[in-house]
């Protein structure tokens, strides 16, 4: 069996990924996809924990964390068209202000 | 006779496969996988080509899900990740005119964030080798309860109930929002 700490070690390494992109990229479209990837990392550790720990409850919570990142990706998206739609720009640093 | 041979290579995959060595095989293929499309997510310079190598990353997590023994968050994960989430990605990035900044990917002041990542990595290899539960955790792995579904609804309608009531306001909330956020504004 696998051990425990390479999935763990797989977490942290597509965490720091995911934060690499979020912190590096100027596309707004990659920061959440890079978001993305930082949460499903966080849903490995979940799974791992939960298989070797016998617990079921990691996997419920992974589910809820998969719920959250729908629901913020749909919201997530809709702000940014909004956004697009009054300054036709995908940078993060030109998108400081929320109000149009 | 002729039955022999083959109950002998049936029993040697056996003996390999609860070796682990088949299963540490795929994790390092599925793991590799991951980081090598993770990788090319954070560095392509086409937004779709992120898109379509953030879905490869989540089939190979799906199949690490697989091998954790929870098929179910499996077949979560594509339906929920690549089913809908990369869509909705794909469709908004073909919806918006995103050839303006291809040029440029990465931002002017790389150095503060590329520190900050390295504190990062740095913090969590020492937490991983530096403790003592992990590898105690590996040893005595608990019963192999997570490949049940009804196990799992059973923990996730008794238990957590109040929680997945809560969820699903979460997402009736973030259906209006989205809809109410993306709406044009009349007047």
């Amino acid at each position: 069996m696998v051990p425990l700490s390479w999935y763990v070690a797989l977490g942290a390494g597509l965490f720091v990924i995911g934060a690499a992109g979020v912190l590096l990229r100027r596309n707004v479209l990659v920061v959440l996809m890079s978001l993305e990837l930082m949460l499903n990392s966080a849903n490995i550790n979940f799974i791992a924990f939960s298989r070797f720990l016998g617990d079921l409850g990691g996997q419920v919570f992974a589910i809820f964390v998969i719920t959250v990142t729908a629901c913020e990706v749909a919201v997530a998206l809709a702000i940014l068209v909004t956004v697009l739609r009054n300054k036709a720009t995908l940078e993060v640093d030109e998108i400081a202000i929320m109000k149009g | 006779m002729a039955r022999t041979p083959r109950t002998d290579s049936g029993a040697a995959i056996r003996i390999v496969f609860q070796g682990g060595t088949m299963e540490t095989a795929f994790f390092l293929l599925f793991a590799g996988m991951a980081v090598l499309s993770a990788l090319v997510v954070v560095v392509a310079r086409n937004p779709v080509h992120s898109a379509l190598s953030l879905m490869v990353c989540f089939v190979q997590i799906a199949a690490l899900f697989i091998l954790l023994g929870s098929p179910f968050l499996a077949v979560i994960q594509i339906f929920v990740y690549v089913g809908a989430v990369m869509v909705l990605f794909l469709f908004v990035i073909m919806m918006l005119d995103v050839r303006k900044d291809v040029h440029v990917r990465f931002r002017a002041s790389a150095v503060p964030a590329l520190i900050v990542l390295v504190i990062l990595g740095a913090e969590m290899l020492a937490l991983l080798l530096g403790s003592g539960h992990i590898p105690a955790l590996s040893a005595a792995a608990g019963p192999d309860v997570a490949g049940s579904v009804k196990e799992l609804s059973l923990t996730l309608f008794a238990d957590y109930l109040l929680p997945f009531e809560v969820a699903s306001v979460v997402l009736l909330v973030a259906l209006v929002g989205a809809i109410v956020l993306a709406k044009k504004e009349t007047g």
